[in-house]
């Protein structure tokens, strides 16, 4: 059967619409009566001791959702790679945390923390002790403060302890690593089906990746590198892969995936650092002279030169800010959506959210390699401006 | 207070980008059906320049979610 020819009439279409809007409403109106049939019974309750009784059970149960907090958690490095359960219950795999503190480095298990991210848990490794607050590590104060964490926290309810340099794999290295392996192993494999049928038709998987070897080289590099494109084709196809594999591998929500690598901002600066580097090693006198002695009148320099200096470092800025930015907004966006049934209490909103969740994932299938392809196409286009032999002004 | 203020400001840098890449678009698709045979060159040059707009937004996103911590 063709139920096509109901979606092209136009009424149809409206109608549908106005039906999705108002089942909207209803659900809100839905949830509303139920609040103030709540209320109303707690007024009515007029007793001390069940006035209070009710107090603290609403405290507890009716403690509004926080979602900025939730999101910004889920979106944050961790210790431990999180699969399910909550608090005390929750199942995890551990790993390593790695500390240089003042008594030398100190390995141990993140295990060891019982799953306390609140610094009540306190670890005594190589005569020292630590706990965990909010995904940091510090040494423990000798006795716990009134919330019973092991910590100092000024009237900002930040830590004040000290805290060890921490080089422990966290969940990000860990995805970083993953991903790494991954890509080496893939690429290692496609470099020698190059060599070794150097000149002919490719074979096995080197026929999947060669298209967009070829989108690299033929749209990225080409253009805006001109004939000197070979000698950064190694640095484009790394960082072309590396960021489209982690945002693929961070759009997965289960295990070997999730982490939000890509929308971790030390990691996006290490990629802009190396832009800015090659950038700025492989330019040429004309690009130094475009810096320093631009082609305006003289008495422009004093305004000119501070801004052309000030956009050598402006350009790879954007481009971490830029990737940041999009991945991390992309996976807020898939998370507030689920929130949406935790917000509003309601599972009638699952059927709504859910399909819209799965359609910004799709979206973010594409934003996956559209960032991808910015981050590499700015690239070259940056060190293509460093490399350009004449100025046409 | 300081998170709406933050969003506020979050939603009209929206709506700049929102009219930003709606123009690109629009002139993205005028010059794809005058010249079909440089519909690939359009594009590329489409999404590089929505990629610039969309990073201003993304800025205030990123500016509204620092100054979004509330005492």
């Amino acid at each position: 059967m063709d139920f096509s020819h109901i979606f092209n009439s136009r009424k149809i279409g409206i109608t549908a619409l106005v039906a999705v809007l108002f089942s909207f409403l209803t659900l809100l109106a839905q949830a509303n009566p139920e609040t103030d049939t709540a209320k109303i019974a707690a007024d009515t309750i007029h007793q001390e001791a069940a006035a209070g009784h009710e107090a603290a059970a609403t405290e507890t149960k009716d403690q509004p959702f926080d979602t900025g907090a939730f999101i910004l958690h889920h979106i944050a490095d961790a210790h431990d790679f999180h699969f399910w359960g909550e608090g005390e219950h929750s199942v995890g795999l551990p790993l390593p945390i790695i500390l240089w503190t003042e008594k030398g480095l100190v390995t141990f298990m993140s295990s060891a923390f019982h799953h306390d991210d609140e610094g009540k848990h306190v670890v005594e490794a190589n005569g020292q002790r630590f706990v965990k607050l909010h995904e940091k590590i510090y040494y423990a104060s000798a006795t716990p403060n009134e919330h019973g964490a092991y910590v100092e926290v000024n009237e900002k309810h930040e830590a004040k302890n000290a805290k060890p340099l921490d080089f422990s794999i966290t969940k990000n290295v860990f995805s970083l690593l993953v991903s790494v392996t991954i890509l080496l192993v893939v690429f290692i494999g496609v470099a020698r089906g190059y060599k070794k049928r150097a000149g002919q038709s490719p074979k096995g998987f080197q026929s999947l990746i060669e298209p967009v070897i070829l989108f690299v080289r033929d749209d990225i590099a080409k253009p805006n590198l001109g004939y000197k494109y070979e000698k950064y084709m190694p640095y484009l196809l790394s960082v072309f892969f590396f960021i489209w594999f982690n945002n693929l591998l961070g759009l997965v929500p289960f295990f070997p995936g999730g982490a939000n690598v890509t929308g971790n901002i030390a990691v996006t600066m290490v990629l802009a650092l190396c832009t800015f580097l090659i950038t700025t090693f492989s330019g040429n006198k004309y690009y130094w002279k475009h810096i320093f002695m631009p082609p305006v009148p003289w008495w422009m320099y004093p305004v000119m030169v501070p801004v052309e200096i000030v956009g050598i470092f402006t350009k790879p800025i954007a481009l971490m800010i830029r990737l940041f930015a999009n991945i991390t907004a992309g996976h807020i966006l898939m998370l507030s959506l689920i929130c949406l049934i935790f917000i509003f209490k309601n599972l009638a909103i699952a059927p709504i959210a859910v399909p819209f969740a799965v359609f910004i994932s799709l979206i973010e299938l594409l934003v996956a390699f559209i960032q991808a392809f910015i981050f590499t196409i700015l690239s070259a286009l940056f060190i293509g401006m460093a490399i350009e032999e004449h100025h046409d002004h | 207070m300081v998170g709406s203020i933050a969003a506020i400001g979050a939603g009209l840098a929206a709506i700049g980008a929102g009219l930003g890449i709606g123009r690109i678009g629009g002139s993205a698709m005028d010059g794809m059906a005058r010249q079909p045979e440089a519909a690939s060159k359009i594009q590329t040059a489409m999404l590089i320049a929505a990629a610039f707009v969309e990073a201003v937004a993304l800025f205030a996103v990123v500016v509204a979610l620092l100054g979004n911590n509330p005492q």
